[in-house]
Formats: C-alpha cells, structure tokens, sequence
C-alpha cells in the first residue's frame, strides 16, 4: 500500500514529519519499504500560459515561445517539446530557478535567440517518468502561482508493506485509524452523508449465493457528463498513491478504494441485461475481461451475471462489454462484500493480481458498502453530474460476519507480555483502535470495529496491545529455567565425522537436493524418483537419490575451473520414494587428483582406490575397534566394475565406494579418474561405549610370511584362512607388500604378511608359535593354492 | 727410564694420537689385551721375588690405570667429535613447507548453523530434526495456515503430484515435537528448506534454525532475553535490537526482529531484518494437545546464509552452492 501523508492527515491529526511517521508505522507493525517526495527538489517554478508559439527561425525542431509567467512582462523562451502550442499552460522555471541539486537555469541563447527560463516536463520536475513532452497543466491553473502550492508538492510517498493479516490497513481510512491509536492523535473520519436520490431508477439484484457474498450495494447514476475530466487533486492524489488517472468514472471507483478500502465497479448500464444475479460460475463459461483477456469459468469461481450470463468476476475484475468507456452516459456503481475464502486463490489460478483481489482475499469491511456507494456517487457527482437514482441493496445479513466480544483478563495479558501495563493505557489503546471496551469487574469485553474481523481471540487483542504500547517497552526477561539435559546417547558426532575428513583434505559442499532427473538417470540411480510438480527448472526437477550427482557436478566445476586436484563432501538427505517416503542422511565424498597435494620429498601418485578405502575406514574407525566394514567387490552400474566396493557391515549394505565408471564421468563432463563414496550416516554413528581389555604385559612375537597364491585369491579369504588356522593367540595381521609380475607363475601373486602373536598370560614360545605357523601354511596351502616363497 | 715408563709414554702417545675409535680400539688391544704388553708385564710378576713384585707390580697397575684412562678419555672425546659431526651432517632447511595431505574445511553455512545451535544448546535447548518431505498438514494447516491463505502466498512451494511439498520453513519440526511428548518443550531444530525462488536475494534451498520453548510462564520477555542473548553471543558484540510487530500465522503476538548493524563503510548503521519471533498461536498449541491456558511458549526461526553472510562478509548468497573451492578454502 502506497499512499501520500497530506491525505493521510485529512484523516488523523497526526503532527509528525513524514520520516518520524515512517518510524511510527514500523513500530507498529505496518512496515514502511519506502519514503519519498512526491516530486524533484525544484524552486521558482510557477504556472505559465504559452501565449504565443512559432517556430524558431534558425531550428527545425525548436519553437520559440512567447510565454506570460504572471509577471506582467511577456518571456521569450526557446522550447524542443512536441506539444508547445499557443494556449496551453504549462510549468515554467525561471532563470535563476535551481532544479535538482545541480541544475540552475541562466539566461541563454539557442542558435541565435535569447532563452528566459525553461518550460518543463512532469519527469524534468521529478512527478512521473513522462518526458514525451511539456507537462500540461488545466486550462484554469492560475498563471504566475508557484506550482509547489499549486499541486501541494510539499508532500510525501509513503509505501507500507503490509503482513496479509492487516487488510484493514490496505485504505487511508484502516491507515488513519492505527496512526490515531500508535501516535494518540485524534481521528477525524470523513463525514459521509446519504446522497438523495433523483430519480427512482432500479436495477434488480439476485443474491443466489448470499453464502459467497452476502451483500451487494448499487446506485444507477443517469447521465454523467462523458466528456468530464477528472480534476487535477484527484489525478494527483491517484498518482502519488501509485495509480493513473483514466476516465472520471474509473478515477472515482479507483480513489473510494483506496480510501475507504472498499473495492468499487462501475458497469455500463446500457450493456446490462435484466438484472445482476451473483452465483458460482458454471463449466464452459467464458468472459472477456476489462484488460482484454478471456477466462474460463467453472464452480469455484464467484461470478457477477446479468441475464445473458457473466459479466465480472467477482473481486477480481469487471468484463469488458460491460465496462464502462468514453462514450457512457448511464453507469451502475457496484459495491459488494464477498467472503476471503470465496476469493482467495482465484486471481492467483487466473495468474492475475488486482487491487479488488488483493483486497477481498484478505477481507474488507463487511460494513463498508453502502458508505462506499455514497461517497463514491457524491464525488461523481461533482466531476461529471448526472442523476443519481436511489440505493439499490441486496443482502442476506445473516451471512454477514459480525465481530463477536473478547475477553481480555489483564493477568494474562501481563503473562504473556512479561510485565504489567496499566489498565488505564489498556483501555485508551483499545479505544484509540476503534474498539468498544467494557470492564465487568475483573477482565475487559472487546468488540472489535467490523474492520479489524482479524480480532478474534485474546492473544490478538493482547498483540494489539503489545504493539501499540511498543514492543521496545517490553522488558528483556534474563534467559532461565530449570536446566535438565537430556541424556545422550554415545554416538559419533557429526561434527567428528566432518573434522576427520576435513583433516583427510576433504572440503565441504553443500549442494541442492534436487536434481536433473538425467543426473540420476547417468549414474543409473533413477529407481525411487520423487518429480517436483512444480520445478524452477528442468536441471531440478526430482529429488535426489543419492548425493553422487551434485558431488560430481561440483568437482566438474572445479576442474573446469582448473584445480588440480578436488576433494569434497557432503552430508543430506537422499530422497527414496518407495511406498512412503525414506528420507536417508548420507555421507559421500568425492575425489579426483593426486593422492597428496604436489610436495617435495614424495614421489607424486594418483589417488587410487585403497587412498580413498583409508579415509573411510578412519571414519568408521569413530565407531571404536569393534566396528569393521567389510569390503565387497561389487558391480555396481555408475561404477567402475573392478575398482568399487560395497561397504557391510553385519552383512548389511550401508554404502559404496570406489572409482566412478569413466563413462558416468564423462556424462557429467569429467575426463579424468574419479573416486567416489556414499554412506549412511546413521551407520556411521552408533558408537558402543568402549570397555577396556585386559594388556598383555609378555612380549609379542611377530613372524612374516611371504606367500605365492593365485591371482583371484582375495586378501579377505587369506585373513580368514589365516584367522581360521591361528587360533587366539594371533593378534594381527599386517600386509607389508602386494607384487605380481616377475618371478612368479603366470596369474599369481605375492603377499608378504606379518604375523603378531601374544599371550596374555604367559611369555610365547618359539615352539608354540612355529606349531601354530605350520597350521597356518598348511591351511593357506590347502585351501587356497598358496605356497611359501623361497 | 725403565721400559715400564717408557712403555706408558709411548702408549700415552699413541692413545692421544687415535684418530678414530678403531684404531683407539686397536691400542687397547694391544697395550691392555690378553696378549697385550701391559698384561704381559703384570703375567711377568709371578716369576718375580716379593719385594721386587710389590714395586714392580704397583708401578705396572698405575700405567695400566694411566691407560684404561687415556683410552675411555679419547673414546668419549672421538665419540662426541663423531656425533657432532653426525649432527652437522643432518642439517635440514627448516624453511621447507612440511609434508603430507592439507587441510580441508567445513562449508561457511555449516559453520554458522553449528554455531547457532551451539549457543542454543549451551543455553538448553536440545536439538530436534524432522522429515523435509512434509505435507500440507504439517507445513502449513497445523501451523494455523487456512487454505489458500494470502500468508501461504508468502512461501512460493515446491509441491509433488500427490499434495506432499518440500517442506518451506522448519517450524513443521514444532509440531511433530509437541504432537510426540509431553510440555515442556526447549527445541532447536536446524534444517534445509525450500522456496520456489531464484534470484539475487533468494535461493530455492537454504538452511533454517528453528527454536521453540513452549513452558509455564513463558512471556514475550523472556523471548526478547533469549534472542538477544543469542544474538550478541553470535556475532561476539553487544548489538542494538530492535523487535517489530509482524505476522505470522503460528504466533501471536508475532515479530520480527532487526539489529543494527554497520556495514563498514563508514555509514550510519541500519536496521537489518535477521529473524521472525511470536509467542506460540494457541490454536497451534491446542491443535498439538497442549493447553494453552496452563502453558505458553515462545518459537523464533532465523535464515542461517543471512547470519553467515553478516558474519563472513559474503556478498553473493549464491556463492554458498557453487561450491567453488577457491571460495570454500577460506572457511576452516
């Protein structure tokens, strides 16, 4: 809502300048976006007539005017605008007249002729963006008047942004109202008088569903003047609240709505047929509406119809046929009160939003259509005459809503505020607002007036009160309460999760959860898709199944924007759509490059799948000893099919890692080798509490083995051997080199393990463990086609 | 001189003139070894009479002592010469930057809602979380948002075919919490959220703090103490606060907060908008069991990228999911 203070001042006798205003409105919850003068900084600008205007002897395109500034002495200025003609008036600055802060006009010569001041336009003077040319005033402005009193300039543009609850606020009267109440000025409404009718001209009114709208007021007005201009305070006022001036008849409907806040139509009252019925819309209706546009109606839609079918929209806007133009002579004002709910939405559907929309959506006074009609048809009246025929009502007043009394305990005002507020301000705030207060011995009865229907429980009453007495008045409580923890479980926290990898080189990303569908299409995770209905874009239009994507998408940047070497993760939700919704947090990670930074002192090496199998293992290593991930060999589609593993643990799958198959890479635009994991984040969490061992206080025996054993021969399946065959006095196996090629037979390999044995009670024999590593060889042998090396 | 002094001259000499710990060690061998010239001379003694033995012998046990001496002197002499020799040797430019992997670090909006929460739960409340798949129910009806309401007008929503959404703020986690146990309540519930805007100032996902402490005596006092508390806590400073009426469908009274803050170009400082606050709408708390009469309560959401724009002076809020490690390596 956008309005000018001069106006609001008619209303309330407010004695504030328009900045201190501002902050008043603010504080009382009607935000101010904006607060500006209604035009450009300009002196010595007054009301000229250009008396005489030809062309300038030297210049095509400029006219030399001879221009009468009231002075009693005839100016001869030079003028390029268009419209410079004899007989007009327009604003003229005299030489010496500062415009803006660096513009001041001096005598001139253009192309040979003297120039006495400047005639200007509505944009030179800082009142519209118009500079098509002279702006050109009424033939009765008096020349020689300075034009800041002339329009009354000294004004300013106020634009508040008002929160969907205060639609009484959306009209100067709404606006006045809270001004009175947040700065106790007295309110001074307009006095709006019933206006007699002329004549006895009726027009029926149906009202087929008073549930939707239950009243609806009307006045035939018979033969308006169609030439009549609007006058210039009213243009103005119309302009500075954001509006333009259009005909007198539209003009009028325009300024009722904006200070009354009742939304107004006026149709032609030639194009009416029989009578106006207001009733849901049927199927396969169709209306032209004023801006030209043809809409289809259905059930859900409240229609304005005359016998031959619709002719409005209800609360959103009028038909074209029916409107009135240049030419109309009779008019029918309407002035209706229609349920939010009947309204709301519907402008929306229609991908439209007017002023009436905005208005009734949010409700309007259910008792402000008659007042309306009136003040509507008394400035008609006055612009363009004609005979107003009587008051045409229809309503069903039992449909109407009524404010209902509040109850307002002061104990619980004073409770939920925080501090005690004198009944006597209690009383004088609600009162300013408009409403009618009753004390009954220990709490208030609070009638709401019917617009402020927004009242409807204590707690709007005690806000209304909170934010006239100020919430700045409210004390700071100190924070306090009885501080019981809850108990925590003994988990990993995420924050321990983040820090290992952080330390593991990994950076942080944060990427949308939704995605291109293609993307999960690319890494063959498109099972379980949630669509959006309603996507910003094509490249987000479903939810993600995984993190992979956006990880990749990301590093592709990266590397495009030429780092060597990326590592990033990310911890959300993957969104998998099976017969309810399973909202997954994972943990992935993504990495491509060296597996060390470039440094001296170690031979360089690209990160390959046991770099990236370490950082995982640390991570699940938060869990505590017990925890072991068993890795799988696994041919998973978006992945490499010999370098990916599925991640168990108690043979249930919680994830994968490894390189990403190049040709997934590749779709997402990356050449080079890519490493990749995804895993459950709550399987990375549970923790147990950990409970110390007995330590071995005997010396530890280690034996190594250096094996030959065939090429598909997993390590997992030679520690499960050796597991299997050592018994309990093994303590760890360690792998201190992996070789194939030279010296050994074809599709073999070497493994060099280190064996650590302990006792816990007893000093280890030598015999003892040379028993135990001739079970073990024995086992490797015959299990596993493994031999001992030389 | 008999040969018992010279033999110890010459020995003398020779241990002082070792240059390494081999040849000193050859010396001994030779002098004081089984078959040395030192031990040859005390063998001899045997053969010798009593008097002349007595004599004989203290004056070949002093060399022999004299000896043992010079040689461990010499030893420790040449072993620090060796070891310092060592240590010059293993000289290193300390100036070379260290090895191994660099750091890596945690995303700024991670860092401003870990912080947030922290200050929250260090002042009790404890943290509760919630599905970002809602439905209209949990987002919006419970939370006292009528249908087709011009308030649900201000969350532009994301909808799937079947009536779900993405969930537009975290205030739908309030309600599952109260809907689950008993008052009171201390919650703080950070989380994604979405909107169906894309534009300089707003970004279709973005991070939420929820709180919502819902007690007996709960007032609007004691929201303004926990919210500037927490403000000043975050940002380290003792801030000017300043709550505005305002609406929201859940709270009544509603507000929303601004602190002035100086934008560091020697301007005035200025209201800036960093959160919504109201006490707890009571047909919230009745929709979720809970009487209003005996409790009240207060609940507050704030946008986590704005409080990490104003704490790391990010200008572009889309910088936060462009995940550019030019622009991520500067948070730790």
């Amino acid at each position: 809502m956008q309005f000018n203070v001069e106006w609001l001042k008619k209303w309330v006798a407010v004695d504030l300048d328009a900045q201190a205003l501002a902050d008043k409105l603010t504080a009382a919850g009607l935000e101010v976006d904006d607060v500006r003068a209604v035009s450009g900084e300009f002196t010595d600008v007054v009301v000229a007539e250009i008396e005489d205007c030809r062309q300038h002897p030297n210049a095509d395109k400029l006219k030399l005017c001879s221009v009468n500034d009231g002075s009693g002495e005839a100016l001869q200025i030079v003028c390029g605008a268009p419209n410079a003609r004899t007989g007009i008036r327009v604003p003229l600055a005299r030489v010496g007249a500062q415009i803006g802060p660096d513009f001041k006009i001096k005598r001139a010569k253009l192309r040979g002729i003297e120039s006495a001041g400047m005639l200007c336009s509505a944009r030179e003077l800082g009142l519209s963006d118009d500079h098509s040319g002279l702006m050109e005033l009424p033939d009765d402005a008096p020349v020689g008047h300075a034009l800041v009193e002339y329009l009354s300039l000294d004004d300013t543009v106020i634009e508040v942004d008002l929160t969907p609850n205060r639609a009484d606020c959306l009209s100067i009267r709404g606006l006045a109202r809270d001004v009175s109440a947040s700065c106790d000025a007295q309110y001074t409404p307009l006095q709006i008088d019933p206006v007699p009718a002329d004549n006895e001209a009726k027009f029926p009114i149906r009202l087929e569903s008073p549930e939707d709208c239950p009243r609806y007021a009307g006045r035939i007005i018979r033969g308006i003047n169609p030439t009549a201009k609007t006058p210039l305070w009213m243009a103005e006022t119309l302009r500075r609240c954001g509006l333009r001036s259009i005909s007198p008849t539209v003009d009028v409907t325009n300024y009722v709505l904006l200070e009354l806040g009742q939304p107004m139509h006026a149709f032609d009252l030639d194009k009416l047929n029989g009578e106006i019925v207001v009733r849901r819309g049927r199927a396969g209706e169709k209306l032209v509406l004023l801006d030209e546009s043809e809409v289809d109606l259905d059930t859900e839609v409240l229609a304005i119809c005359d016998q031959d079918g619709p002719v409005a929209i209800a609360g959103i806007m009028g038909g074209m046929d029916s409107g009135v133009t240049d030419s109309t002579r009779d008019i029918l004002f309407e002035s209706a009160y229609f349920k939010p709910a009947t309204i709301m939405g519907k402008a929306r559907a229609y991908g439209m939003h007017t002023d009436a929309s905005h208005r009734f959506e949010r409700g309007v006074d259910p008792q402000g259509q008659v007042v309306a009609v009136e003040r509507a048809t008394a400035l008609l009246l006055e612009i363009a005459g004609g005979d107003p025929g009587p008051l045409l009502l229809a309503e069903e007043p039992a449909c109407i809503p009524r404010n209902q009394a509040v109850t307002l305990r002061p104990e619980r005002l004073n409770a939920v505020v925080g501090c005690e507020i004198p009944k006597a301000t209690v009383e004088s705030i609600l009162r300013r607002l408009g409403m009618d207060v009753e004390w009954a011995g220990d709490r208030w009865s609070v009638t709401a007036p019917s617009a402020r229907f927004d009242i409807e429980i204590e707690e709007d009453l005690i806000e209304e009160i909170a934010r006239i007495y100020g919430y700045d008045e409210i004390p700071e409580a100190p924070v306090s309460g009885e501080l019981v923890p809850a108990a925590s479980g003994h988990r990993v926290s995420l924050a321990r999760l983040r820090e290992a990898l952080c330390s593991a080189g990994y950076q942080e990303a944060i990427n949308y959860s939704f995605v291109d569908e293609g993307h999960l299409r690319a890494v063959h995770q498109d099972d379980h898709v949630l669509p959006l209905a309603n996507p910003l874009s094509s490249d987000m239009d479903v939810l993600r199944t995984t993190l992979l994507p956006g990880l990749l998408t990301s590093l592709a940047r990266n590397v495009r924007r030429q780092q060597p070497r990326v590592r990033l993760f990310e911890t959300g939700v993957a969104f998998l759509q099976r017969e309810t919704m399973n909202e997954v947090e994972r943990l992935a990670g993504i990495a491509t490059g060296n597996a060390l930074p470039e440094q001296w002192g170690e031979p360089s090496r690209t990160l390959d799948f046991f770099d990236m199998k370490g950082d995982i293992e640390r991570l699940f290593a938060l869990r505590g000893d017990t925890c072991k991930p068993v890795f799988e060999p696994a041919e998973l589609p978006w992945m490499h099919p010999g370098a990916s593993a599925i991640i168990k643990l108690d043979g249930e799958a919680v994830g994968w890692c490894g390189s990403v198959h190049p040709l997934v890479a590749k779709s997402f635009e990356v050449k080079r080798s890519v490493f990749a994991f995804e895993i459950d984040l709550e399987k990375l969490l549970n923790r147990e509490v950990p409970i110390t061992k007995k330590i071995s206080r005997f010396p530890s025996v280690r034996r190594d083995l250096a094996i030959q054993l065939p090429d598909h021969v997993s390590f997992a399946q030679v520690k499960n051997c050796i597991t299997g065959c050592a018994g309990p006095l093994l303590e760890k196996i360690i792998v201190f080199d992996v070789y194939q090629g030279e010296n050994l037979k074809k599709s073999y390999k070497s493994l060099a393990i280190g064996l650590i044995f302990n006792n816990v009670s007893s000093t280890l024999k030598d015999e003892d463990v040379d028993s135990v590593i001739e079970t073990v060889v024995s086992g490797l042998e015959q299990h596993l086609d493994a031999q001992l090396r030389g | 001189m008999n040969a018992v002094t010279e033999l110890q001259t010459r020995a003398l000499e020779q241990v002082a003139a070792a240059d390494d710990l081999q040849q000193l060690d050859e010396l001994r061998v030779r002098y004081l070894g089984k078959k040395g010239e030192v031990t040859a001379q005390l063998k001899s003694l045997g053969s010798m009479d009593p008097e002349q033995r007595k004599s004989y012998g203290q004056q070949v046990n002093a060399v022999r002592d004299a000896l043992n001496q010079a040689i461990n002197q010499r030893r420790k002499a040449l072993e620090a010469a060796a070891l310092e020799q060592k240590l010059l040797s293993e000289r290193v430019d300390v100036t070379l930057p260290g090895r191994g992997e660099h750091r890596g670090g945690l995303h700024p909006v991670t860092m401003a809602m870990e912080r947030a929460v922290g200050i929250f739960t260090r002042l009790g409340f404890e943290v509760a979380t919630g599905p970002e798949v809602e439905d209209d129910h949990y987002n919006f009806e419970s939370l006292n948002f009528p249908p087709h309401h011009p308030a649900r007008a201000m969350h532009d929503t994301f909808y799937f075919g079947d009536g779900r959404l993405l969930r537009t703020h975290t205030s739908p986690v309030q309600i599952r919490v109260m809907e689950k146990s008993d008052p009171p309540y201390r919650i703080i519930a950070p989380g994604k959220v979405f909107r169906s805007d894309s534009d300089q100032t707003h970004t279709p996902m973005f991070h939420q703090v929820e709180g919502l402490l819902v007690g007996r005596n709960v007032s609007m006092a004691d929201l303004k103490g926990v919210l500037h508390t927490f403000v000043n806590a975050f940002f380290e400073r003792s801030l000017e606060v300043r709550f505005r009426p305002s609406y929201f469908p859940f709270t009544e009274p509603s507000a929303e907060v601004d602190i002035g803050w100086e934008k560091g170009d020697g301007s005035e400082p200025g209201w800036l908008e960093i959160l919504g606050c109201g006490m707890v709408h009571p047909n919230v708390l009745h929709a979720c069991g809970v009487d209003p009469e005996e409790f009240t309560g207060y609940a507050f959401g704030m946008g986590v990228e704005r409080l990490a724009m104003l704490r790391y002076g990010v200008t572009d809020l889309r910088q936060f999911f462009e995940n550019d490690l030019e622009f991520l390596r500067q948070f730790h």
